[in-house]
């Protein structure tokens, strides 16, 4: 079940803790990966980590629409096909409502929806043209819920949903599915920088009372990218532990 | 010139999945070949694959039948 030997995955933001922990479990379960983000570093890292040829770094920044386009044909070129591709980057530029600045607005929606837009729409040509891929974006509970101070990441993120809606309906004939997983409250560098007061009350709204490890983000993913997910588009799969039942 | 026109109806032949005598050059891509919006979508970017020429989306909205689309890839092909 869920084997991906052959498959060619492009995950974006694998330097992230997330991101990384998606492309191990890609990987393991067979797939080739791709590795894309902005920390070179990083990327690298995390292929010496994986090891071997199914591994392949890819950087690129998500903002620059030309990089997007190269992107999409680095990815193409170093998997021979991209059959799987996460959209995990984004970022956060957290402020109250009222003093959020139009740069915070919008470095968060250049990031987190235009460049997956461009990312998904470059990409998605060649599922089309192949008659199979699966696209999963990872956005957010709170683009669900809201959540105080995350005006433009919580806009962000409900937006990705409504765009991969759209775009499951449009390509579903191709046997190209588009989802979304929704984390809740994970463990990384992402939600390390809250005070503990916040994680603390947060905590209290989790019935499975821990907070998600980026593994469990990866193995939603991990399904929703495998063969046997097929008959799934359209769908948010929400990794929350429980504090939104939706 | 005419080796445009095969190559085209051969594009639409192979990603429509019709019979080779329906695609003539009136053929209508919606109306007598059975496409889709999205078909035609795809058979503009097999065409801009084919020819290695960019159609722009308000030709794209033109390309209609065959002939249309035989007719675009002439005048813009070098």
């Amino acid at each position: 079940m869920f084997d991906l030997t052959g498959k060619g995955a492009l995950v974006t933001g694998a330097s992230g803790g997330i991101g990384a922990a998606i492309a191990k479990a890609l990987h393991g379960n067979g797939a080739t990966v791709a590795l894309s983000g902005r920390k070179v570093a990083a990327l690298e890292a995390l292929a010496a980590e994986l090891g071997g040829e199914r591994v392949h770094v890819v950087p690129g920044e998500l903002s620059d629409s030309a990089q997007v386009e190269a992107l999409a044909e680095t990815a193409e070129a170093a998997l021979g096909a991209v059959d799987i591709l996460v959209n995990n980057a984004g970022l956060t530029r957290d402020m109250l409502f009222m003093r959020l600045s139009d740069e915070m607005w919008e470095e968060v929606i250049s990031v987190n929806l235009n460049g997956t837009f461009r990312l998904t729409r470059a990409i998605t040509k060649g599922m089309m043209r192949r008659r199979y891929g699966r696209v999963v974006t990872i956005t957010s509970v709170v683009g669900t819920m809201g959540n105080a101070g995350q005006a433009n990441y919580a806009a962000s993120k409900a937006a990705l949903v409504g765009m991969s809606k759209s775009l499951a309906q449009e390509i579903a004939t191709r046997n190209v599915t588009v989802n979304c997983v929704a984390p809740g409250f994970i463990q990384t560098a992402m939600t390390d920088v809250l005070n503990d007061k916040i994680k603390e009350a947060t905590l209290a709204k989790i019935p499975a009372n821990r907070f998600g490890k980026a593994e469990d983000v990866a193995a939603a993913v991990a399904f929703l990218a495998s063969g046997e997910a097929g008959y799934i588009t359209g769908q948010t799969l929400h990794v929350n532990g429980g504090m939104a039942m939706i | 010139m005419s080796d445009i026109a095969e190559r085209v109806k051969k594009i639409v032949v192979e990603h429509l999945g019709v019979e080779e005598e329906k695609v003539v050059e009136t053929a209508s891509f919606i109306d007598d070949l059975g496409a889709d919006s999205l078909d035609q979508v795809e058979l503009v970017m097999a065409f801009e694959e084919e020819f290695g020429v960019e159609i722009p989306d308000s030709a794209a909205e033109k390309i209609l039948t065959v002939k249309d689309a035989i007719d675009f890839i002439k005048e813009n092909v070098a």
